[in-house]
């Protein structure tokens, strides 16, 4: 796409010229940036799963300390936030451009990246609500504050004192990254949003952002099914 | 904006050919700094009972010293070769994100301040002491690092240092991916890459999938160190071994990022010099990539003396003999590539030839440690830091060196002085051999690295005095080279589009080449396009001037503003200034907010 400069052939006739992947820059990008991605959350999966492992007791069950059905409920919120990510580049690579049209009754590339948008900016809501309420509770990174509910539950046995401490290093490092990385996606979409779809930019000849965003989108959400499964239900 | 001069137009600068100069500069700046620090170690080491710096001092000087040389000097080193050298070799006119690009200069540049701000840092914190510099070696092991042991800013330099520069070092890596991979000229299939663009492509790789996993050793260590987390505290409950493993799992991709790219000038220099093609390109090449792969499966030969249990060790040290077995198979196609061709002994050639011959030391000496009884008797003492010379100096800065003789002339349009050249040759070799040989007997004898003086009566006084004196010579050297390149400013012989008779695209254009590179994109029929072979004739030159104007997107301020937020964040870690924190991420969102809004088409 970038360098489309004009390519004389000055030369030899090419023999099979092969320009480049057939993959536009900010794709290619994309892709190699998930790539590193995936070494990122690896080696934080793969930490959590060797302290865990290593640990000199079990863990705490999560149902005790964490309120599992809240970020049940946010897991819902993210995964159809992939389904709206979705139909936005289903729509846009339709043509479908408009907000909502009534006669037929259709959404198009403006509603539903609004609703990804959406969506993902409840997740983060969602999620800093937990940590507040954690927190309040005695829930922290070190483990648990003296005299809290939390510390309680280690005082009686509920929850093991000998690995509180990592038990809350891990969580907090762990779905903070990722929340961090759904607030970056909502405040890129929103740009995207903002400066290329309402301003009509997008086409069906050319919708890079939104395809490009929704890869970042989808491995985020994938990410958190895997982090949600290991931290809050096993 | 573009061919304009000043101040202005270097900071905002998104040319890949300024951007690696101002990469080499930098880097350059930071090597000389490396090695003032190597000078005071060896100073300190030149006698017995040595006074010259007190034991922190000397702990901070090794700390810093690999620190720098490993992440200031050799890695941004080997990226101005790839901003200058790899667009031109494959026919672009930039790399794909221009700003992304400048930005990683930015990023790298505050990063190195930053570091090394902490030698001057310590009345800020109120150390009583002027440098309060990182203190913990350059693989900062875990729990040493943590707050309980190291309490001063000392640690949190080097953290908050090199996460930073990882930031760099990533967007660099998607970058150069990118551009390898889809702005190949027509014509340049894969497997008509040259070989340095090759090696780089591969280093790539590593990086982006190694630095994650530094990066996530790095940010546990900062959760512990600034939010009371525990992830490398045993009396928590963590496993002691977590950072060790992360740690050289990131560590062992590191060296081979380090030792790529000077492979790939190698194969470079000798074809040009000896007039034959590369000895079995295609293996060379599969080799590269062979030593990415297994480059990740050999990290526990760094730790065999924790214990990790006969079967670990086996097959650790198993791996690692293998990967010698790749790296073997390139010094052999070097060889021959040199056996039977033209040779011309210019400087360049001779340290790539210098580089066959240490690499080969520094090789035999990894593979005497590969194997874990024998590594129980080095590890930990200076027969590794004689290794890891070879390896990184005799190596990775040869392969530099060749690659600044062969292509200074490009990049500036001026040939470097070969008598100077050849002088500062010799000194490296004849220094680098007084310097780090002694070492492997000093190891063998006993002398353990890292303490910052020894007794007489351990019988290594004259050994050290040797290796000290080798260190002035590479000083020495160090000089000569410098007043070449200032010599050369003025005084060196201009530069045709070719003064060497290469094969490759570079040499195509003129010497410097104009901001947009190439007059007319080329289009390539063979994997040496400039020189004859059986069937291609060579291509001619692209034509002086170009026949249309050629479009060149103009500079940006905004990467520099935005790379400036992540040092001004990490101060506010360091100096625990919330306000601080706000006005990191402000900035940065502001710079990044305005690159976006800007319009700029490539
Ligand atoms: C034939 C190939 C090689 C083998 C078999 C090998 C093997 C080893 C082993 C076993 C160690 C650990 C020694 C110990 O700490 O006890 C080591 C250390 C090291 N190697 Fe190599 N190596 C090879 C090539 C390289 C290359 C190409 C580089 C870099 C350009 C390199 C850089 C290093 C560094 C920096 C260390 C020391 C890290 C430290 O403890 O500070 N090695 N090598
Ligand atoms: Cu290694």
């Amino acid at each position: 796409m970038a360098h489309a400069t004009a390519t004389v052939d000055m030369m030899h006739p090419p023999a099979p010229a092969e320009r480049g992947l057939d993959v536009y820059n900010n794709k290619l990008g994309m892709w190699v940036f998930l790539a590193s991605e995936v070494m990122f959350f690896t080696a934080l999966i793969g930490s959590y799963i060797i302290l865990r492992f290593g640990a000199p007791g079990p863990w705490a069950p999560p149902a005790k300390v964490l309120n599992v059905p809240v970020t049940a409920f946010n897991t819902f919120l993210l995964i159809c936030s992939s389904v709206t990510m979705v139909k936005a580049y289903a729509a846009v690579a339709d043509g479908e451009t408009h907000f909502l049209r009534f006669r037929p009754f259709s959404g198009g590339l403006k509603f539903w990246m609004l609703a990804t948008i959406i969506g993902g900016a409840m997740f983060v809501g969602v999620q800093a609500y937990e940590y507040t309420h954690l927190v309040h509770h005695g829930f922290l990174p070190s483990g648990a504050r003296e005299g809290s509910e939390v510390a309680e539950l280690v005082a009686s046995g509920v929850v093991p004192a000998a690995t509180i401490g990592l038990y809350g290093s891990t969580f907090y490092t762990m779905t903070g990254f990722h929340g961090f990385h759904v607030t970056c996606g909502v405040i890129s979409m929103t740009y995207l949003y903002v400066t290329k779809a309402l301003r009509g930019k997008y086409s069906r000849h050319d919708y890079r952002g939104v395809e490009v965003i929704g890869l970042y989108w989808h491995f985020v959400d994938l990410v958190w099914i895997i982090l949600f499964t290991i931290v809050y239900l096993i | 904006m573009t061919g304009s001069r000043g101040l202005r137009s270097w900071l905002t600068t998104t040319d890949h050919k300024r951007i690696g100069l101002l990469y080499f500069y930098t880097a350059f700046a930071f090597f000389l700094v490396g090695g003032l620090e190597a000078l005071l170690i060896r100073a300190q080491l030149a006698r017995p009972n040595g006074t010259v710096v007190g034991a922190e001092t000397y702990n901070q000087l090794f700390t810093m010293h690999g620190t720098t040389m490993v992440f200031l000097a050799l890695m941004p080193l080997s990226a101005a070769f790839f901003n200058y050298i790899v667009p031109l070799q494959i026919g672009a006119r930039d790399v794909a994100f221009p700003r992304l690009n400048a930005f990683s200069y930015w990023v790298f540049l505050l990063g190195g301040l930053f570091l090394n701000a902490s030698w001057i840092a310590g009345p800020v914190f109120r150390a009583g002491v002027l440098n309060v510099a990182p203190d913990a070696g350059w693989f900062g092991y875990a729990n040493l690092t943590e707050r309980q042991y190291s309490p001063g800013p000392n640690v949190d330099f080097w953290m908050l240092g090199l996460q930073i520069l990882g930031v760099s070092s990533l967007a660099a890596g998607f970058n150069f991916i990118v551009t390898i991979l889809n702005l190949r000229a027509p014509g340049m299939k894969m497997m008509r890459l040259p070989t340095f663009t090759w090696m780089t492509l591969v280093t790539q790789f590593l990086v982006i999938t190694a630095f994650p996993v530094i990066t996530v050793a790095l940010v546990f260590l900062m959760f512990d160190r600034f939010f009371g987390a525990h992830f490398y505290v045993p009396q928590a409950g963590a496993t002691p071994l977590l950072w060790q493993h992360l740690f050289w799992l990131f560590g062992h991709p590191e060296v081979y990022i380090l030792i790529l790219p000077a492979m790939g000038i190698v194969s470079e220099v000798l074809p040009t010099f000896s007039r034959k093609p590369l000895f079995g390109y295609t293996v060379v090449v599969y080799s590269g990539v062979l030593i990415g792969f297994m480059g990740w499966g050999v990290w526990s030969h760094h730790m065999f003396s924790v214990g990790l249990g006969p079967i670990a060790d086996s097959v650790f040290s198993a791996t690692t003999m293998l990967i010698a077995v790749p790296t073997g198979v390139k010094i052999f196609n070097w060889i021959a590539t040199l056996w039977g061709g033209t040779i011309r002994g210019t400087t360049a050639l001779h340290f790539a030839v210098g580089f066959i011959a240490m690499f080969i030391i520094g090789g035999l000496s990894g593979v005497t440690h590969a194997s874990p009884p024998a590594d129980l008797q080095q590890t930990d003492t200076y027969y590794v830091v004689a290794h890891i010379h070879y390896v990184l100096f005799g190596g990775t800065i040869f392969g530099l060196f060749a690659g600044i003789y062969y292509w200074w002339p490009k990049m500036t349009g001026r040939l470097l002085s070969e008598a100077l050249g050849k002088l500062h040759f010799w000194l490296t070799f004849i220094g680098m051999n007084l310097a780090f040989f002694p070492m492997h007997l000093i190891g063998l004898l006993g002398m353990p690295r890292r303490i910052y003086t020894y007794a007489p009566d351990l019988g290594v006084s004259s050994l050290n005095l040797v290796s000290t004196i080798g260190a002035l010579l590479i000083g020495v050297a160090t000089l000569v080279f410098v007043v070449n390149l200032w010599r050369t400013r003025s005084h060196g012989a201009p530069a045709p589009n070719d003064p060497w008779g290469g094969a490759t695209l570079e040499w195509a254009i003129p010497s410097p080449p104009p901001p947009y590179n190439f007059s007319v994109i080329p289009t390539v029929a063979s994997r040496l396009p400039r020189w004859k072979t059986e069937h291609h004739d060579p291509m001619p030159d692209p034509p002086a001037a170009p026949p249309a104007p050629v479009h060149v997107p103009g500079g940006s301020w905004w990467p520099p503003v935005a790379a400036l937020g992540l040092p001004v964040l990490a101060l506010a870690l360091l100096t625990h200034h919330l306000w601080l924190a706000f006005l990191g991420v402000a900035i940065m969102l502001y710079g990044i907010y305005r690159w976006a809004f800007e319009p700029f088409e490539i």
